[in-house]
């Protein structure tokens, strides 16, 4: 009974998903339809893929961190993000935002936040390596302390720099190129694969750290590779249209709402799908209802905020 | 056979255990016993890899603890620990299907379902097996968890005050199963109990803990004992033989009563 419907559910967001991302790619269709086309395929592309690894990436960091209203953000890999582009800006000015090959920045965003990431963890596995709590308040502490540095080189920054820079700061699909695309899905299709084995492990670890271990559960280095996998997939999502881990926030909480199970398969399915549902969306919204004028994160933030609250005042307390 | 020998385990600067060395025979009931804080659940998660120790050596079937894979020691001893909360939400039996975890990682064969319901059947959880663990009283829970271990089919079955919650009766059972695990299928088991007349009663060997030192082991008849006892718990303990069994009438212990 409780099996078929999870499924019936899962089945009716994954046709949604189809179909946002139709709508998104046919709708209107005028002018130019080759170069339109290709321009949507690339543009949808980034969305659904940065969408996917956002909700991916949070249902694993919510599993591993026994926490469901935590984001992987928390570690402080945004913040690395808007230094490093704000840092740029104030070293040689905006315009190197846009002479600055494409790749370049994207690579190097990706090795700047990985390598944060990574230094981070790697505290935490010098010691028993399951101290997740230690590794957040690290990650609070650095990504305030980075935040505040950001706030002090965007205050020197001249104006009309900075509204260069602001574009950066905002999550947006419209810098998105092909070269850009094979990129970001070269790290985050396989990644997502690699997690995949890992499914049925997260079900035990989401018992908690005793029980899993007394089923077999490898625990230390299961939950290092968990890390790993999450901080490759904010790190290429975040690179490739910016920061928008709200989303993820929502997201898994609509896919465990909606959803009557525990498996976290099934749950990374439907929090992938919404994640697409909603973000294609938004950018369909944004772009051909109001034009352009308003951010796509003014609409995830505005739509999420409300179902959030929704959420945290009528929720059940267990997952 | 569990031999546990010299360990010691400290948190912080405040140490638990001192020096602990005993034996867990195999195929019998062992039974740690002990005032509150003398370090019994320490030495269970010591024994179930579940805490780290500081020095000494535990050998499970001759073969140091941190020396066997994890998964491979998840299908020869399992542990339930004394507080078992749970973050999700499950039913009955998906808790206990979580049992055959260490065999087939989440994909259930039709052997490990026999096993599920088997489990299901000796806690007498049949009927509310499709319940959610959170809808159920504290003793449905407990057995509840308790099946999840049986499921799990070790030949080391090492429970934390598994008594908690229960009324009289399904304690008793709980306690036969125990006993007809050791008898019948030859399994090792070691709990952890505060009662000890149930202690008395069921166990093959009694070890009792105490400032994390062992203060005496041996059999019921040589540790249910009116000055072996009395040292460990500080009261006076006037022990009755009823039926053949020894047992402890404690409950209004002058010193406990505050004089
Ligand atoms: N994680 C921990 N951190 C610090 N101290 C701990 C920790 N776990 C246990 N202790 C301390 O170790 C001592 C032994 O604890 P333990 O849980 O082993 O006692 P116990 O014999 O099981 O007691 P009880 O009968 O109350 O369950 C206690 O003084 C306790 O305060
Ligand atoms: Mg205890």
């Amino acid at each position: 009974m409780k099996h078929k419907r999870n499924l019936i559910i899962l089945g009716i967001l994954l046709l949604l998903a189809l179909l946002v991302v139709c709508l998104y790619l046919f709708v209107p269709l005028r002018g130019n339809i080759q170069y339109i086309l290709k321009l949507r395929t690339n543009k949808v592309l980034a969305i659904a893929l940065t969408g996917a690894a956002i909700a991916y990436s949070t249902v694993i960091f919510q599993t591993i961190t026994n926490n469901r209203i935590l984001t992987p953000s928390i570690i402080g890999m945004d913040s690395v993000y808007q230094l490093f582009q704000t840092a740029m800006v104030f070293f040689w000015g905006s315009t190197t935002l846009q002479f600055v090959d494409q790749q370049i920045n994207f690579i190097l965003t990706v090795v700047l936040m990985i390598g944060f990431a990574l230094l981070l963890y790697q505290v935490l596995f010098r010691k028993d390596g399951t101290n997740l709590h230690f590794l957040l308040l690290m990650g609070i502490v650095m990504g305030t302390l980075f935040g505040s540095l950001t706030t002090f080189l965007q205050v020197l920054i001249d104006p009309n720099e900075y509204s260069g820079l602001q574009a950066r700061l905002f999550a947006s699909v419209s810098r998105v190129n092909t070269n850009l695309l094979f990129l970001g899905g070269g790290l985050m299709i396989p990644a997502m694969l690699y997690g995949l084995r890992y499914v049925r492990t997260l079900d035990a670890i989401a018992l908690g750290r005793d029980h899993a271990v007394n089923l077999g559960v490898d625990y230390g280095p299961v939950i290092r590779r968990m890390l790993v996998l999450v901080a490759v997939l904010v790190a290429a999502s975040t690179a490739l249209v910016g920061p928008i881990t709200f989303l993820g926030l929502l997201v898994a909480n609509v896919s465990y709402h909606m959803l009557d199970t525990y498996r976290r398969g099934p749950l990374i399915a439907a929090a992938v799908s919404v994640s697409v549902v909603f973000l294609v969306g938004a950018q369909l919204i944004m772009e051909r209802v109001f034009v352009y004028t308003t951010p796509v994160s003014v609409i995830v933030n505005f739509i999420g905020g409300i179902y959030f609250l929704y959420l945290v005042l009528k929720e059940r307390t267990a997952w | 056979m569990v031999k546990v020998r010299g360990v010691s385990k400290s948190f912080g600067p405040k140490q638990v255990l001192r020096d602990v060395s005993l034996d867990i025979a195999k195929g019998q009931v062992t039974t740690l016993i002990g005032p509150n804080g003398a370090g019994k659940s320490t030495l269970l998660s010591l024994m179930s890899r579940l805490l780290p120790k500081d020095s000494g050596q535990i050998l499970i079937d001759g073969r140091e603890i941190g020396q066997w894979r994890s998964d491979e020691l998840a299908r020869r001893l399992a542990i339930l620990k004394q507080t078992h909360h749970l973050n999700i939400r499950l039913t009955v039996r998906e808790l206990v299907e979580f049992g055959r975890f260490p065999y087939s990682h989440g994909r259930l064969t039709r052997e490990d379902r026999e096993i599920v319901d088997e489990a299901l059947n000796y806690l007498e959880l049949h009927d509310i097996a499709g319940k959610y663990l959170d809808q159920l009283s504290g003793g449905q829970r407990q057995r509840a968890f308790i099946a999840m271990v049986l499921a799990q089919d070790t030949e080391y079955v090492l429970l934390d005050e598994p008594l908690n919650n229960l009324d009289m009766k399904h304690a008793v059972q709980i306690m036969r199963i125990m006993r007809g695990m050791a008898d019948d299928l030859g399994k090792t088991v070691v709990l952890v109990l505060h009662d000890v007349n149930f202690a008395s009663a069921y166990s093959d060997q009694i070890v009792a803990l105490k400032d994390g030192r062992v203060a005496a082991a041996g059999t019921p008849d040589e540790l249910i004992r009116s000055d072996v006892l009395g040292e460990i718990y500080e009261m006076e303990i006037p022990i009755e033989t009823v039926g053949g069994c020894r047992v402890c009438i404690y409950f209004t212990g002058e010193q406990a009563a505050g004089l």
